[in-house]
């Protein structure tokens, strides 16, 4: 029965030093998911300087080959190695997954903060756009944007990126408007600060945490995304590989080489529950009383 | 409550004006030529014009843009580049496989999520309530598609229970083929969409769990389950049918992606395959119809919610 002395001295932590939390960056989500995370960034990293085989070098001989000492994944229907796919499907998945949360934080921070920030009507009227944006599926977008352009990285990203930024903006715009109800807020108005100062100093400041944790369900949202727009064939056109094309390409020949299907899936939810569960841990990082609450309620 | 309608049926007329011109200008004018864009190199400049006056692209631009509205009033989206029938035509064939897959899936997501989500609430420190938890957590970070294929490899490839794909010729003339093969499909999207809606209800039901009332409730004698059903429903009622909505919306669009897998003629396919011929009017008229549906389902949950609970009165 000792964990409620454990809580009892954590909350008097938090209460004693709110600022500097201790046992939060050993919890468990932290830990696995940062360890999953660091194994697709390991994978897409070492794609850079190193992979087993080229992209196009096939083995005719070894076509469908399980997976072995030559090729550890096993390879495709033109003999091509599957661990060299994945890796730099890797390297596709982090490149748009980070590029498209830029795009969207970089859309949705000051439209949200702008909202917070303005009077009413503009408020309402930034409101109404965030609410049409979300109703309108990322994925309709994306494949508006194909119709037009043609399939592409850039138009992945951008469709990913805006898709996601209305979700950004909903966000910052709520934890800035209650930012802006506090006292100091007031204090620091009577005083003649002016608003973009008071978004620097005040604002920004209390609601960095909370966009950082929407940044990691971002990410993950956007590896899914672009999973789904590739294996549409929509995505990152050939020959730049993509998990989502080996699972499209892996799908016809499922009955003979079921690794082919199950390894990118596997990739898949390595980077997505890792980088949720990297979010889970932020988040109680930045909420010291989450963990308790949670350890109360089963959370 | 008839002013608030009246208000949420104006601001879904203005959703969908914003989203018409949204979809109208995104194809229209940001591309320069669609024709160029349709018709090979080196076609001849008559060509060229036949074409643009077949799109409608040589009117003038607010022209065009009436005539799109005007279209979506009347029911005239234009027609296909390539089959040259109605989208109106083409977009109503699809809807007797893509309505039953996504209400299948729908309803079916809901019979299963809901006990599991409960069940993984009350035995939240149980090791298979934890198994639940864990599941749907796997659930949501899988992509659908891959679920799908998985699917088929066990059950039709595997197994040969079911056809790994492809909807009967004749249609719904064939009851037992068609529903045959939507079974996979409905199933794939189930555990999809059942495993956010698990994590959805597990939550809510915490939240009951640990409300007051549940805990007078226990103390007056009820048991665990009699307590829950007498006060969880009503309590969570308005949170589950915003919960439903998006549910609904995302079965919807989860059919582009499952009619892939499954080789189904619906009308996810009939958008994919229209964005990679390139055949505007389709695309445009099939994404209007998906995005009007998803916000008629909004419409529908928040006059709901008001009508359950009416202390949401307040904010709006």
């Amino acid at each position: 029965m000792t964990t409620p002395l454990i809580e009892a001295s954590e909350t008097v932590d938090a209460i004693a030093a709110p600022t500097r939390p201790r046992r939060g960056w050993r919890s468990p989500s932290l830990i696995v998911g940062s360890v999953l995370l660091l194994v697709v960034l390991a994978l897409a990293l070492v794609s850079l300087v190193w992979t087993p085989y080229g992209l196009d070098q096939a083995d005719p001989a070894a076509r469908l080959a399980g997976p072995s000492a030559q090729h550890w994944a096993g390879t495709d229907r033109l003999g091509r190695d599957q661990f060299t796919q994945l890796m730099l499907g890797a390297r596709t998945a982090v490149w748009i997954g980070v590029s498209s949360v830029a795009v969207a934080f970089a859309l949705g921070t000051p439209l949200g903060l702008l909202a917070a920030a303005a009077g009413r009507l503009v408020d309402d009227a930034v409101a109404g756009v965030i609410d049409i944006v979300i109703a309108f599926p990322t994925l309709l977008l994306a494949m508006l944007l194909v119709t037009v352009y043609g399939a592409s990285t850039t138009v992945a990203i951008s469709a990913i990126g805006i898709g996601v930024s209305a979700e950004v903006a909903r966000l910052a715009r709520i934890s800035a408007s209650r930012v802006f109800t506090q006292d100091y807020v007031l204090a620091a108005r009577t005083c003649g600060t002016s608003t973009p100062v008071i978004l620097i100093r005040h604002v920004l400041p209390n609601i960095w945490h909370t966009l950082l944790v929407q940044a990691t369900l971002a990410f993950g949202v956007a590896v899914i995304a672009e999973a789904s727009l590739s294996y549409l064939g929509l995505g990152t056109p050939p020959p730049a590989p993509s998990w989502g094309r080996m699972l499209q390409e892996a799908q016809s020949t499922v009955g003979v080489a079921p690794w082919n299907v199950l390894l990118p899936g596997l990739a898949v939810a390595v980077a997505v529950v890792g980088v949720n569960l990297l979010g889970d841990g932020l988040r109680e990082i930045g909420d010291p009383q989450l963990r308790t609450r949670r350890r109360a309620t089963g959370r | 409550m008839l002013g608030y309608l009246v208000r949420r049926v104006a601001w879904l007329l203005g959703s969908l004006f914003v989203a018409g011109s949204a979809v109208f200008f995104l194809l229209r004018v940001l591309p320069g030529d669609p024709a160029v864009t349709l018709l090979a190199v080196g076609s001849s400049p008559d060509e060229l014009n036949a074409i643009r006056h077949r799109l409608g692209t040589d009117r003038p631009l607010l022209d065009q843009y009436a005539g799109w509205f005007g279209g979506l009033l009347t029911g005239h989206l234009g027609d296909s580049l390539f089959t040259r029938t109605p989208v109106l035509d083409q977009i109503t064939g699809r809807l007797p496989v893509t309505v039953p897959l996504a209400l299948s899936a729908f309803v079916a997501s809901i019979v299963v999520a809901v006990p599991v989500g409960v069940f993984a609430a009350v035995r939240r420190r149980g090791l298979l309530g934890v198994a639940v938890s864990t599941l749907a957590q796997l659930g949501i970070a899988l992509p659908i598609f891959w679920v799908g294929i998985v699917v088929v490899w066990l059950v039709a490839v595997q197994g040969r229970l079911l056809p790994p794909g492809g909807f009967p010729r004749t249609g719904w003339q064939d009851p037992a083929a068609a529903v045959g093969s939507l079974v996979l499909p409905v199933a794939t999207l189930t555990i999809a969409q059942g495993s956010v809606l698990v994590r959805y209800v597990r939550s809510a039901t915490l939240d009951v769990l640990n409300q007051e009332y549940v805990r007078t409730a226990r103390s007056l004698g009820y048991s665990l389950p009699q307590a829950l059903l007498r006060h969880g429903p009503r309590n969570g009622a308005a949170t589950v049918v915003n919960i439903l909505g998006i549910l609904l919306a995302s079965s919807l669009l989860g059919t582009v992606v499952i009619e892939s897998v499954f080789a189904l003629p619906g009308l996810g396919s009939l958008l994919l395959a229209s964005v990679k011929a390139r055949d505007l009017p389709v695309v445009q008229g099939t994404v209007f119809a998906m995005t009007a549906t998803v916000l008629v389902i909004g419409l529908v949950v928040d006059v709901t919610q008001r009508l359950i609970d009416p202390r949401l009165g307040g904010s709006a």
